[in-house]
């Protein structure tokens, strides 16, 4: 595997170290929400795991798109690379929801508009590597993968959209306000930091996961096409 | 939550999901950082491999044209 570059290496530590500060900023100096408690703390990291993966699961239907368009495999391991980083935070982002929800709405799980549709496209992309794994050949794995990501990446907007469209009890802290919410409250100025902090560190995170992804990607293509050549 | 007094002890569940999050994040570096190990070792034997394969397969001497070098032995023999 060829080294690091340093502008990843760079990245990678730059990631942990805004990691400490967005937890810093959420659990220390964001003051306490007075009606939830402590619990409300876990939104920062919750919505900032959330605007990163359901970006991810947008631009994996991009990639497909120019894979359909131009064929090469090399849109097809950025494909994947974005959908299983945003696989993994869109899973932390429905715990922590889940978490929020016990003390806030008296239950683990409910089945409201916003919690179907992101464990409906959570499932989505987990059958997408099911998908994936069922298809020996690159190229049919590719197509397949592909129209699959583009037809997934619906479940993203609508997923976002939903709190917005539906009658739902789940609050809509950014952009607007929803009449039926439980658990709803304003961001105070501090708040507002930690929240636009945990954004920012989110979407650097992603970045270098993404980054080290597409290269453990070109790496598995290289043992492939060696394999098949060392078969010969 | 209606008509409480005072802000109430859910600081389990922020210690609960904040961990949550941070080992989900830990589990998949540690995921890439062992496919990336086994693809290197895999990469290392197939190249290994490859390698031993070429010189099995190389030219044979009498195939490139040239005369193979006479054993000791039989020119003994022929003495």
């Amino acid at each position: 595997m060829q080294p690091k570059p340093l502008a990843l290496k760079v990245l990678d530590i730059l990631s942990i170290l805004l990691l400490g500060v967005s937890a810093y900023l959420a659990l220390v100096f964001a003051p306490t929400e007075v009606v939830m408690g402590d619990v409300q703390r876990v939104f920062y990291f919750h919505i900032g795991t959330a605007w990163t993966a359901l970006l991810g699961f947008i631009l994996a239907a991009v990639f497909s798109v120019v894979y359909l368009v131009r064929k090469d495999l090399k849109w097809d391991r950025l494909q994947v690379a974005a959908v299983e980083v945003s696989l993994v935070f869109f899973f932390i982002t429905i715990v922590l929801g889940s978490i929020w929800a016990r003390p806030a709405w008296n239950t683990w799980w409910t089945w409201d508009p916003r919690l179907t549709t992101a464990a409906i496209t959570e499932l989505i992309y987990i059958a997408y590597f099911m998908l994936r794994q069922g298809i020996d050949d690159p190229e049919r794995r590719a197509r397949f993968g592909a129209v699959y990501a583009l037809v997934g990446g619906i479940s993203a907007p609508i997923t976002f959209f939903a709190i917005r469209l539906f009658r739902t009890i789940h609050p809509v802290v950014i952009g607007g306000s929803n009449v039926n919410a439980e658990g709803d409250f304003s961001m105070t100025a501090d708040m507002r930091l930690a929240f636009f902090f945990a954004l920012f560190t989110f979407t650097v995170i992603f970045i270098d996961l993404f980054w080290n992804r597409i290269r453990l990607g070109d790496l598995q293509e290289k043992v492939e096409q060696l394999k098949l050549k060392v078969s010969m | 939550m209606l008509f409480q007094e005072t802000t109430p002890d859910t600081s389990g569940y922020m210690i609960a999901g904040y961990a949550i999050a941070f080992i989900v994040m830990a589990l998949y570096v540690i995921s890439l950082i062992l496919r990336s190990r086994n693809l290197n070792q895999d990469m290392a034997t197939l190249k290994d491999v490859e390698s031993s394969a070429v010189q099995i397969h190389a030219p044979s001497p009498s195939r490139t044209g040239k005369k193979p070098p006479k054993s000791a032995t039989k020119k003994g023999r022929k003495k």
